[in-house]
């Protein structure tokens, strides 16, 4: 297992987009993280079920999106593409189908590389199956088994990086998040998510050194990406989402500690914080995912991509064309303006992403780039994922404060009250592991099992 | 302490989420009774139990799920205040027992087949038990023959189905039938970002909503 005690990225003006200390060589010549931006194509499909019955509609979505999005990307000449298979929930639970796609899509990227020369991989995102069973089991049973297996029938089938959303810890945190329990968020986070993901990306690595590819990253959408939606709707403060988003690096990090090299999954909000500590390259999204959710990070996500993604779209006739070929244009556009900046001034670039969504959230102030290396910085300095899970979120919550008192970010009345409580409510967090375990099988004890996590 | 008195109090502190007297929130109300103490204390007075729900506890629902609308109030507020209902709702439970009082209904709630999205739905569960709803929850990937069952020994219960994907939202639709063809009279209701009310009539749903409290909202106007 690695870990990290210092940054490999300290200095904020070093932070910027398309250059990552470690590059990622994968799939047909792609070379990640070492100058430019690359496009990195998502897709799913429209209103349909999956089953036999369907299965050659399914095939025919999938060849008629790879043929649009490959002639897009081949008009607009972009410098490299990586397409992402995420596969749907029955394409994991069946392995074969989402290994049947996989090897679709790769022999539409090998066309391409070998027709134009474009450098191109294909990601790989399987379906956490795990917490099927409640509580999850998830190192054990047969919906263990089959996330598993998916991982690596999509390897045999050709998938060149691996990469997954995992929720071990999410059975916690959604209970914790609702009722904005600091405690029970850092709990579920730092001890239950960063010690499944050490356990999961053991896994995953194994399999992607046995087919020599690449583990890229994990995600913590399932748990700061609600918070998100859940304080764009009103529901939660923005301020707590703005906390959960830094206290889910540690989690993340995780998955480099145990093998993964990048590029870490586009919906990982929390990349720039990896980012920084690890040095590797990380894809984002932003305005670019309004297809699939809204954000108030449609700039400042782009300041540290090395990847640059779409979420998500279906696969609907728009007035230009299919809608995942209208994204890849967006994609494909954005890219060029990434790579021209970048030859000239990335700093001048990557500040005005930054400057333009700053004012407007904490959920942003967490993505500027000094935040990101305050975060970073503290996270290195403690050991083990809950201490570094309540420095996270110490640090963020010092940010938001100060960038509340001296006006740089909006902070709305109704939730001035929440912020307020913080400070008694992170006092209440214990210093110890755990203590903070005891906190958690008392108050969620009946949403997890300990064995579950090897506790 | 007169009968209206006690009950607004009760509303009070259901609305601010004063669960019982050891109770640390609000900080401003350290020491002071919360729901607990106050229903036990009304049901002492002789006040019905009945009364004790309707006139006490509910409009404090009301009232942090009106803040709620506006903005003024999050979701943690409002499952805090549904604690204090709860607390309060352990006293009461004998006369529920006794058919004394009526519970406010029972939901059978799931994500259908294929899909293991479950916060939307979860939402949904902690809003509406706070409600007073009996909450039958069947957890996610949930087949139509598991809602059949679970209607079968509920034949009162409504329905919510819960979605997160285009390739699954259609399984709702085989479901609703499945109910539909079993009790005509079953109301079925649905929620989740791909689908619509346009879509909640195509597969004859009886309701579509947007977010779990104006479906809370919709059933108290019931």
């Amino acid at each position: 297992m690695k870990t990290y005690k210092s940054l490999s990225i300290s200095n904020p003006d070093e932070l910027v987009f398309g250059i990552s200390p470690h590059t990622v060589s994968c799939g047909n010549g792609l070379v990640i993280g070492a100058g430019q931006v690359f496009p990195e194509i998502n897709f799913t499909l429209p209103t349909l079920l999956i089953n036999e019955a369907n299965w050659q509609s399914v095939i025919s979505h999938y060849h008629e999106i790879c043929e649009a999005v490959i002639k897009r990307s081949t008009v607009l000449q972009v410098p490299g593409l990586v397409i992402e298979f995420e596969q749907l929930p029955d394409m994991s639970m069946n392995p074969e189908w989402g290994a049947e796609i996989t090897c679709l899509i790769k022999q539409h990227l090998d066309e391409l590389y070998a027709a134009t020369g474009i450098p191109n991989a294909l990601r790989v995102t399987v379906v956490d199956l795990r917490d099927t069973d409640q509580p999850p089991l998830l190192r054990t049973g047969e919906s263990c088994a089959k996330t598993l297996e998916a991982f690596r029938l999509s390897a045999q089938a050709g998938a060149d990086i691996l990469s997954i959303e995992s929720v071990g810890g999410k059975e916690v945190h959604d209970q914790a998040l609702l009722y904005a329990d600091l405690t029970g968020i850092i709990g579920s986070l730092g001890i239950l998510a960063y010690r499944d993901v050490g356990w999961l990306w053991g896994q995953i690595t194994a399999i992607a050194d046995e087919y020599k590819i690449i583990a890229g990253g994990d995600t913590a959408c399932g748990f700061s990406n609600t918070a998100m939606q859940l304080a764009g709707q009103g529901m939660l403060p923005s301020s707590l989402a703005a906390l959960d988003r830094a206290a889910s690096a540690p989690r993340s990090l995780a998955a480099f500690e145990h093998g993964a090299v990048g590029p870490s999954k586009d919906c990982a909000y929390e990349g720039p914080i990896i980012k920084a500590i690890a040095g590797v390259p990380i894809s984002m999204e932003g305005r670019s995912s309004c297809c699939a959710h809204f954000s108030p990070l449609g700039n400042i996500a782009g300041a540290a991509a090395d990847l640059w993604s779409n979420e998500s779209v279906q696969n609907i006739n728009l007035l230009s064309g299919s809608a995942p070929e209208a994204f890849m244009e967006l994609l494909a556009y954005d890219c060029r303006l990434f790579n021209t900046a970048s030859k000239s001034n990335p700093l001048a670039f990557r500040n005005l992403m930054v400057d333009s969504d700053l004012p407007y959230s904490p959920e942003a102030l967490i993505l500027e780039p000094k935040t990101v290396i305050h975060i970073a910085s503290e996270i290195v300095k403690q050991t083990g994922g809950y201490l570094q899970t309540k420095a996270a979120v110490q640090a963020a919550y010092e940010a938001i404060l100060s960038a509340q008192n001296n006006g740089r970010v909006q902070i709305k009345t109704a939730e001035k009250v929440w912020l307020d409580s913080v400070a008694l409510s992170l006092s209440a967090v214990p210093d110890k592991e755990g203590d903070a375990l005891e906190y958690l099988l008392a108050t969620y004890g009946s949403f997890f099992t300990p064995a579950a996590y090897g506790l | 302490m007169m009968i209206h008195d006690i009950l607004a109090q009760l509303t009070q502190v259901v609305a601010l989420g004063k669960i019982n007297k050891n109770t640390p929130l609000p900080a401003d109300m350290l020491g002071q009774d919360g729901a607990s103490e106050l229903a036990f204390r009304a049901l002492e007075q002789g006040i019905t139990p009945q009364a004790i729900l309707n006139d006490g506890l509910l409009p404090g629902m009301s009232i942090i799920g009106e803040k709620f609308s506006r903005g003024e109030a999050f979701i943690a507020n409002m499952l805090i205040s549904a604690q204090a209902m709860n607390a309060a709702m352990e006293h009461l439970k004998p006369y529920f027992a006794s058919g004394e009082i009526k519970s406010t209904g029972t939901l059978v709630l799931g994500t259908v087949q294929g899909d293991l999205h479950d916060i939307g739905k979860n939402l949904v569960k902690m809003i509406l038990k706070g409600d007073g709803w009996e909450v039958i929850d069947l957890g996610t990937n949930v087949s139509s023959e598991a809602f059949l069952n679970a209607i079968s020994s509920h034949s009162d219960a409504i329905v919510g189905l819960s979605a997160l994907l285009t390739t699954t939202m259609l399984n709702m639709g085989e479901v609703t039938e499945t109910l539909k063809k079993h009790n005509p009279e079953t109301r079925v209701y649905i929620g989740g970002a791909p689908v619509s009310q346009s879509f909640c009539q195509e597969i004859g749903a009886d309701g579509y909503f947007r977010d779990p409290h104006s479906f809370a909202k919709s059933l108290r106007l019931d």
